[in-house]
């Protein structure tokens, strides 16, 4: 059975329903419990349950320590290209948008690469639009060979691939994938991706499965909050992780919760998640899935980031910029602005005066290898 | 009395085995290898820069104070374990063989982990795998050539304690290689039965790294696993599974 197919036997829809009905009583059996499932998610993302939510909080930081200890793993994101063939109306990167569009040469990354390094980065996570023809897999794995000799950990934020292109990926030095479906619900779907390769919904829902397939040792999933009902987003997620920690059991699961940010145009947020919500999201995953990475990008606020550090959260990016080529001087349109601009020496003293250990390297990079031959 | 824990080539005074994973900064790290008494640590070798002299690890702790003992975390298969210890040979040859291809509980796979086991050893490594409790397994491990063997207590960063304790008995028991009961022990007291069962010795970490005071902890822990091997060297009585009465059904056999 493929994921899709898998989704299409989820109940979805009434389990939100049940969610918004559930009331204290049933939170506080929740609570009660040692250990969490899957039938737990609405009743910890219910609005019964914020009076709860420093209970929750305080189990996810322990199950958090207990699992990951007192520890915070770095990584930055590199920006390869902001060129890209979708109308996705969320996007900075959307198609429609004039802007002169940039991808880095061979010369370019290694500028980035070296620029990063030198800051001590040692995992590194490649993006790009998707615009096939200027940036196919070739290109991405140009880039994981040029960068693989100076960081320990190379992912990719990228187009979705065929299988076979992911194991080139691999082979090449890419240890993880990240790929989020952005939105779970198919008409929702259909209403932000106007145009190009992205508008097919169920290509990209099997992506992670053709991922998983050629062997990657991490993968992240995700959803972008603010496209659809949260709850919805995040029923869908879990069960989409669960579904794949059974069929592909040898890979280590993280997810991330974007928040969506005003971008160019006029694009307006239609299910916009308070803070509240949001850690209740961070904190029923990491009480239903303890091993699960978690990150947590520059989108938020140095303040909010900070007090999210000891909720649940495995790792951090520093420093982030959006647009290509923008660790080295370049001026190309950025994705998103981030909110937090702090300098990664602020970051490592803020993790230390919470009792964190800045982890710079957690990967050894000469194990890499693909599980298919 | 002289009470030596020897593996290999080497002796030991302490029977306290510390991993260096999940610590709040290299300096309690530090701290708590003092205050531990262990002469011997384990550290994943992807968390190690071997290329940076200024890597926290190897500016905190001195290798050379320690028997330092990479281990090969994270290796899904045989071949990606011998990779990584041959990377680590440089600075060992003694190997702690993981070899974990499910990254949500780390279970060992005990396929793969006496494949690379024995390549390991046929390449001239001391190797100390972690293992299930699994008393053939660890026969098949101490047959090729395994230093020791260091089955788990209950899943690792549990603190659960002895849940696998009658395996790791039998382990014990059918043992020529030191037994090193590794992962899940949460408590002093789960590491003191350990060496009350007779095991050579334990390997602990999160109990410590993640207490509310690590030092502290590693100060109780070494106690223990001393009241431990006392117990143990003291006769304590033992809970036998056959009935061991001094013959008073068959006792007139024997008399004159």
């Amino acid at each position: 059975m493929t994921f899709p197919h898998y989704l299409s036997t989820l109940s979805l829809q009434q389990w939100v329903s049940e969610s918004l009905l559930c009331v204290s009583r049933d939170v506080e059996k929740c609570l009660s419990k040692s250990t969490f499932t899957l039938q737990d998610l609405p009743i910890l993302l219910s609005p019964a349950s914020t009076p709860f939510i420093e209970t929750m909080a305080q189990k996810s930081q322990q199950l958090t320590i207990q699992r990951f200890g007192k520890t915070m793993q770095l990584f930055i994101p590199l920006y390869l290209s902001n060129e890209c063939m979708n109308t996705c109306t969320y996007c900075g990167f959307s198609r429609e948008y004039t802007y002169e569009r940039l991808t880095l040469s061979e010369k370019d990354i290694l500028a980035e690469g070296h620029s990063l390094a030198q800051k001590g980065f040692q995992h590194l996570l490649l993006l790009t639009g998707e615009s096939p023809k200027k940036v196919d897999a070739r290109y991405i794995q140009h880039a994981v060979t040029l960068l693989s000799p100076l960081f320990s950990s190379i992912g990719i934020e990228v187009q979705p691939l065929e299988t076979p292109e992911y194991v080139s990926l691999i082979q090449a030095g890419c240890d993880s994938l990240t790929l989020y479906q952005e939105t779970y619900h198919p008409d929702a779907y259909k209403a932000y991706h106007l145009f190009g390769k992205k508008k097919n919904y169920h290509y990209r829902l099997q992506s992670p499965e053709r991922a998983a397939a050629a062997g990657f040792y991490r993968m992240n999933l995700g959803v972008l909050l603010g496209l659809y009902d949260f709850r919805f987003e995040a029923l869908a997620l879990a069960y989409h992780l669960h579904f794949l920690q059974k069929q592909y059991w040898k890979i280590h699961y993280g997810v991330s919760f974007p928040r969506i940010k005003e971008m160019v145009g006029t694009f307006k947020i239609q299910y916009p998640v308070c803070d509240l919500d949001f850690v209740k999201i961070i904190c029923a995953f990491r009480l239903i899935f303890p091993d699960l990475l978690i990150s947590l990008s520059t989108r938020e606020s140095p303040t909010l980031r900070d007090h999210l550090i000891p909720l649940g959260i495995t790792q951090i990016s520093a420093e982030s910029n959006t647009a290509p080529g923008g660790y080295s001087g370049s001026t190309a349109e950025k994705q998103f602005e981030i909110s937090d601009h702090r300098p990664l020496s602020d970051i490592c003293n803020t993790l230390i005066q919470k009792g964190y250990d800045p982890i710079f390297k957690n990967w050894e990079p000469h194990q890499t290898s693909s599980l298919v031959k | 009395m002289t009470d030596l824990l020897k593996i290999h080539d080497k002796t030991f005074d302490s029977r306290l085995i510390l991993g260096t994973g999940k610590f709040s900064s290299p300096k309690v790290m530090k701290e708590v290898l003092i205050q531990s008494g262990a002469e011997m640590i384990t550290t994943a070798l992807r968390r190690v820069d071997l290329k940076n002299p200024e890597d926290p690890f190897t500016v905190t702790i001195d290798p050379q104070s320690y028997v330092f003992v990479p281990n090969t975390s994270g290796a899904r298969t045989a071949e990606e374990a011998i990779r990584i210890a041959k990377l680590a040979r440089p600075i060992s040859h003694w190997i702690k063989l993981e070899v974990n291809p499910e990254q949500h509980h780390l279970l060992p796979d005990p396929v793969e982990t006496l494949l690379a086991a024995e390549a390991l050893v046929k390449l001239g490594f001391v190797v100390l795998p972690y293992i299930q409790a699994d008393p053939i397994l660890a026969k098949r491990l101490e047959d090729v050539g395994c230093a020791t063997v260091m089955p788990l207590a209950s899943p690792i960063g549990s603190n659960k304690g002895l849940e696998t304790k009658e395996f790791i008995q039998l382990i014990i028991n059918q043992s020529n290689i030191p037994v090193i009961v590794d992962a899940g022990l949460g408590a002093p007291s789960h590491a003191a039965e350990a060496l009350e069962m007779g095991a050579d010795a334990v390997l602990v970490n999160t109990a410590i790294a993640t207490a509310q005071d690590p030092v502290l902890m590693a100060a109780a822990f070494k106690q223990a696993v001393i009241a431990g091997r006392l117990a143990f060297l003291s006769g304590l009585p033992q809970v036998h599974s056959q009935a061991h009465a001094s013959s008073p059904l068959t006792g007139f056999l024997h008399s004159e």
